[in-house]
């Protein structure tokens, strides 16, 4: 995936480039433009610049498939059903189904309501729903700030595996350790630019 | 059978009863008698310019005067569409929503009526089209501004519920279904309890006006009917207008959510 002068009116530009089975990791103080950021590639924000994927422009795509592809995951994540079976379509629950027991997820999480979930089970949960799409790039927002140090060794496995199948994987995190942990390359943002640690 | 006519007189005796309820306000400390006065007052001026108004462009029958007035009407009807949710969208969207909508929705079935059921020589007989765009605006206002308002609410609260489908590759109008489709039920609704209820808990103002104006109830009836089927076509249609207008404002070619076009009221 090629950034080239992403900006909006708020943050960048960002150029950038990450490979498949790579993974960069952004860190710097809350409201510095991290979530911008990720949400510039993603396209949700409106934005001057181009992004490439496996060398198609994001501009000759129309957008729901560029987001299909490039999935962003938001903190807080979002939720349209009560149910969380409904977040998943029936060809993915058998895969999800799997995903969650990885994660320490209950089997009986998905035949739940939404409104009963922990923030943990919500963070791991919409993590899941991004991973059975088969993205080839993930936008990860604090994918692991609600969740105790054995989930998120979990979590990291699991993103581990994928960066070795060739994900792309572009994320935002507070956890000073996370970065070397997934052999991440480590960037810090600073005003809405992106810097050397 | 004629009806019987009010003399001024009539009219002075039934507003003793406002000094009643002025009386009541005094006596009570209700703290309402100015306000009562000033209701009043601007009620007998309002009605009798409408009257006078009426008068002449009955007498008048002119095709431009009665599209200038039906107009009009659409217009105070579109702006208190577009005042009334809390949230606004930028740039005259809300008017421009409000205003296609409302006219678009009340033209459809005006026209649709004196052309079809009421069918009047010639069709824009003002007789007959100035009050059938009257109560039809009134309930098409009605509903086109619950459902902007339900719609404009709802994509604010659930703002992250609509951008995770989003991100997950969904298209603007499918992240969008749900709030539409709750938005259009909730104008459309008014309209289902007012026909429920027709008969059995209210009679409606029309048939009491026509019955006490001398027709014979059956014939009155059948116009309620006729009626209320206008008004829940035109309901629908404005709120159905209204929804997918303000749906298309809220997003830009590359599909986003665009809430920054909102701002609060």
């Amino acid at each position: 995936m090629r950034l080239v002068g992403l900006r909006s009116a708020l943050a960048g530009p960002f150029d950038l480039v990450i490979g498949h089975g790579e993974a960069v990791a952004i860190s710097g103080a809350s409201g510095s433009g991290k979530s911008l950021c990720l949400r510039m590639v993603a396209d949700l924000d409106p934005n001057e610049g181009e992004a490439w994927l496996d060398g198609r422009p994001r501009a000759g795509m129309r957008a729901p498939e560029w987001r299909a592809r490039v999935i962003y995951c938001a903190a807080e994540s979002g939720w349209w059903d009560a149910s969380v079976g409904a977040h998943f379509q029936p060809a993915q629950q058998a895969a999800a189904a799997a995903l969650g027991e990885r994660l320490g997820l209950a089997a009986e999480l998905f035949a739940a309501t939404v409104a009963r979930l922990s923030s943990g089970e919500r963070q791991r949960l919409a993590l899941i729903r991004a991973l059975v799409r088969a993205p080839a790039a993930l936008l990860l927002d604090e994918p692991t700030s609600a969740l105790d140090p054995a989930s998120v060794a979990r979590v990291e496995a699991l993103l581990a595996e994928r960066l070795g199948a060739g994900l792309v994987l572009m994320m935002s995190t507070h956890d000073p350790g996370q970065p070397s942990r997934l052999g991440a390359r480590h960037l810090v943002m600073h005003a809405g630019r992106l810097g050397p640690p | 059978m004629n009806p019987i006519l009010l003399t001024p007189r009539d009219l002075a005796v039934s507003a003793l009863l406002l000094v009643l309820d002025a009386a009541l306000s005094v006596s009570l400390r209700l703290g309402l008698h100015r306000q009562l006065g000033v209701a009043a007052a601007r009620m007998v001026i309002q009605l009798l310019v409408v009257g006078v108004i009426l008068h002449r462009v009955f007498d008048a029958a002119s095709p431009a005067l009665t599209l200038a007035v039906v107009m009009l009407m659409a217009a105070i009807a579109a702006r208190e569409v577009a005042a009334r949710p809390e949230q606004q969208l930028g740039r005259f969207g809300n008017l421009a929503v409000a205003g296609s909508a409302v006219a678009g929705a009340a033209c459809l079935t005006a026209v649709f009526a004196l052309t079809t059921a009421i069918r009047p020589v010639p069709w824009y007989d003002p007789r007959y089209a100035v009050p059938l765009a009257g109560i039809i605006l009134g309930n098409v206002l009605n509903a086109a501004s619950l459902a902007l308002d339900a719609l404009l609410g709802s994509v604010v609260r659930e703002r992250a519920a609509v951008e995770a489908q989003l991100a997950l590759g969904a298209t603007f109008g499918t992240a969008m279904a749900r709030l539409a489709r709750q938005a259009i039920r909730r104008g459309m609704l008014p309209m289902i309890n007012q026909m429920s209820a027709a008969g059995v808990v209210t009679l409606p103002g029309i048939m009491t006006g026509q019955i006490l104006a001398g027709m014979d109830p059956m014939e009155a009836v059948k116009y309620q009917i006729l009626l209320m089927f206008l008004l829940a076509g035109g309901g629908a249609l404005a709120s159905v207008a209204a929804v997918l207008l303000a749906v298309r404002l809220l997003t830009d070619p590359r599909q986003r959510l665009r809430l920054d076009r909102l701002r609060p009221r």
